[in-house]
């Protein structure tokens, strides 16, 4: 009776095996950390102030039940003055999605983002290099599809916002964390039950929570031994900041998968556009070392050439195009022609390696981890940033209830929720963009001919636009 | 080892006006330092928290009008009778109130010090004495806001002593919060048989069903001492998601918040309800 009394308990303990005892435990005693200055107690610590860091920091700062919380924010590197921005853009820009908005605006950060700059666009239009195929996004209703802002002025607005709520938000910078000490689960309560954090310099803090947002190579994550499926590209991203040739209302984003990898163009203004452009490693730093103007020919031949059309493809494409046309008179929409391109802003080209990454946990006992700490995806969705700030909306939600109920803020039991609802989210789209990635890494025919068809049923396809 | 909670034949009849019972004390020893162990023999209570946090916490919200953002509780003084480790203290702590919290049983005040020390905010905020409830009365005349006897009033052994105790040491218009198990045979035959004998969810021993306590029964000890109830829920345990809901139907577990009257002097006991009151209610109460 007792063994079974035991499997039943065995089958209602999930969580059994995330208390497991960390690498590094207990080798300090409770008696010599407390004999010592008492280390301060923080209720969360964030690892990791780029966008999602400090846009996590900034959420709960903001929460009305974390009003008399201590939180903590890590960055290793110095503080950036964001006040005056130059009038260039910078070259690393992201898509922010509407929902991304709402979350940035839930602590008073997406007005100062508006305040500086930002553009919205109001269609994408993806399209193959090896045929005609081509898919249009386009919100019915006039609300924008998404914004293209530049990093800095995302992190100008949320270091503001940090800025407002000093008073509970303390932001250590040149502070690298280089080592965690874990606590034992919590019910032998002989040793400190928090997460004990050594900084470079010699200080330690401790923490209820430890939040890792210090990206995919994430040393919250390596240390606290949570495993993850990762994966390099053999490609890197080529970025630059992009002059038109004439100006143009610049509301469609572009992107043209080449059998190298996908190119796109994401309008910053009526005149400028910020290239990413992800390609073999080899092409990727001949495009930065050849000179301006061959590398501005190289962009508009990606856009505009069809050499890599075979007829084969396009008479199938073709045919399949009227047998849509047929069932579906709507079914194709309008083609709309990129701009071209006239130069690119010295200086601005730069390139770095891509890869996929994702953590088979997000969660254990006092950890959790958002943003590229937890899932790492391939630029051609526009979609890296915009996980990462769900994971934030998703995370400050259930901390928020648990504040609000007196509970241990690093308590499994809302964190794996927290991990539940975005693996869910995440997973799904993550295998997507991946075989999205591979499918288009090819001119094989028959591979393109199943993309080609794909992308022409999806663009006459409401529901499944919509959903994507 | 669990089995050594199983209880001899009852001795002697007490005649103390103590409210403890110390038969019942023992069945808590071995397990004093299992209490915070989320996984352990007390996960029903510490997901017991879901419920009752919120129930406590709302029901002081919407009867204050101060509000202090990060702290709902603050200013509160809350005396937790039978804190045992201090599953319930704690949360209370947090969001702001000055709780004391009393268990008869040492081991459990040592356990539950012992996890609040890691916390200076809650050291300071929770104060633990191993003692009963009469012990404190005379120092403590008047002096809480809210008595919180969550899971206590199945085990102590007169429970109009223990209610008379709780109104002395509460403040007029203080509020009561008590969570306990209904006398039902539904309680008999999943709080016993099932949870503590076949699935092991409340650890063999622990309750008596025959001191399981009918909500009118408490309902009229707390009218007959100066109390007014203001709300009766039913409570349902999930042991396959280990949660908490609420639910219509008392036969099981439930909650009852209280509020002691106004100007009400330590006198007697008032009359009983008009009789048609308690067939009405035994009448409803107890089926499913």
């Amino acid at each position: 009776s007792s063994a079974a009394m035991a499997a039943v308990r065995a089958l209602l303990a999930p969580l059994g095996a995330r208390l497991r005892p960390g690498p590094r435990t207990a080798l300090r005693s409770a008696a010599s950390a407390a004999a010592a200055a008492p280390q301060p107690l923080y209720d969360v610590v964030v690892s990791g102030g780029g966008m999602v860091g400090s846009a996590m920091a900034a959420a709960l700062g903001h929460d009305i039940h974390f009003h008399d919380k201590k939180i903590a924010l890590l960055e290793a590197g110095p503080r950036k003055e964001y006040d005056h921005m130059p009038d260039s853009y910078s070259n690393r820009v992201s898509s922010i999605s509407p929902g991304s908005a709402t979350l940035l605006s839930s602590f008073g950060a997406w007005d100062h983002v508006c305040s500086l700059r930002l553009k919205p666009f109001r269609r994408m239009q993806v399209w193959d290099a090896c045929s005609e195929a081509m898919i249009i996004f386009e919100k019915d209703d006039l609300d924008d599809m998404g914004y293209i802002v530049e990093n800095d002025v995302i992190m100008s607005a949320l270091t503001k916002q940090l800025d407002a709520v000093a008073d509970r938000v303390e932001v250590f910078y040149r502070s690298r964390a280089v080592g965690y000490t874990w606590p034992l689960p919590s019910h032998s309560c002989d040793t400190s039950p928090w997460v004990q954090i050594e900084l470079a310099d010699g200080r330690r803090l401790q923490t209820k929570l430890l939040i890792g947002a210090d990206g995919h190579n994430s040393v919250v994550r390596k240390e606290a031994e949570m495993k993850n499926i990762e994966h390099q590209y053999d490609q890197s991203a080529v970025v630059a900041t992009l002059h038109l040739s004439e100006a143009t209302d610049n509301n469609v984003a572009w992107q043209r998968f080449l059998p190298t990898g996908p190119i796109a163009l994401l309008p910053l203004s009526d005149t400028a556009s910020s290239l990413v452009w992800s390609t073999s490693h080899e092409h990727a730093s001949e495009l930065l070392t050849m000179d301006e103007e061959s590398f501005v020919d190289s962009i508009n031949s990606a856009f505009w050439s069809n050499i890599n059309h075979s007829d084969f493809i396009d008479s199938a494409a073709a045919m399949f195009r009227s047998a849509i046309s047929l069932l579906k008179p709507s079914g194709t929409a309008v083609r709309q022609l990129p701009p071209s391109i006239a130069e690119v802003v010295p200086d601005s080209r730069a390139m770095f390696p891509l890869g996929m990454g994702h953590a088979t946990e997000y969660v254990q006992h006092r950890v959790a981890l958002i943003g590229d700490a937890a899932h790492r995806v391939h630029p051609l969705a526009g979609q890296g940033v915009n996980l990462g700030f769900g994971d934030i909306a998703c995370l400050a939600h259930h901390l928020s209830a648990a504040a609000f109920n007196g509970s241990d803020l690093g308590s499994l039991k809302h964190l794996l929720k927290f991990e539940t609802e975005r693996q869910r989210h995440n997973v799904s789209l993550i295998a997507a963009t991946d075989v999205l990635k591979r499918l288009y890494s090819t001119s094989l025919a028959p591979l393109v001919l199943l993309r080609t068809w794909g992308l022409q049923v999806t663009n006459a396809l409401p529901p499944v636009k919509v959903r994507i | 080892q669990l089995s050594l909670f199983r209880l001899p034949v009852k001795g002697p009849l007490r005649t103390s006006h103590s409210s403890v019972d110390s038969q019942e004390v023992k069945k808590f020893q071995l397990l004093a330092h299992k209490w915070w162990d989320e996984e352990g023999e007390y996960s029903a209570l510490h997901s017991m928290n879901d419920l009752r946090v919120p129930f406590i916490r709302d029901t002081l919200l919407s009867m204050s009008s101060n509000y202090h953002p990060g702290n709902p509780l603050s200013g509160v003084k809350i005396l937790d009778v039978g804190c045992g480790g201090g599953l319930l203290s704690e949360p209370l702590g947090r969001l702001g109130a000055s709780v004391t919290g009393i268990d008869p049983l040492e081991d459990n005040i040592r356990t539950a010090d012992r996890h609040k020390s890691f916390d200076p905010v809650l050291a300071k905020r929770i104060q633990y004495k191993s003692s009963s409830l009469e012990e404190i009365v005379e120092e403590s005349m008047e002096t809480f806001d809210v008595i919180v006897a969550s899971e206590v009033v199945e085990h102590v052994a007169d429970l109009e002593t223990f209610i008379r105790c709780c109104s002395q040491v509460l403040k007029p218009e203080g509020s009561i919060f008590i969570t306990t198990i209904n006398k039902t045979q539904l309680s008999y035959v999943l709080g016993i048989v099932v949870a503590e004998k076949i699935m092991g969810i409340v650890p063999d021993g622990t309750h008596e069903w025959e001191k399981f306590v009918p909500p009118e029964e408490l309902e009229r000890l707390l009218e007959s001492n100066g109390f007014s109830v203001k709300t009766v829920n039913g409570m349902l345990y999930n042991p396959l998601s280990g949660s908490w809901s609420w639910m219509e139907s008392t036969s099981l577990n439930y909650a009852v918040h209280a509020v002691k009257s106004g100007a009400w002097a330590q006198s007697g006991p008032t009359d009983p309800p008009p009789e048609t009151d308690i067939q009405q209610r035994s009448a409803t109460a107890g089926t499913a």
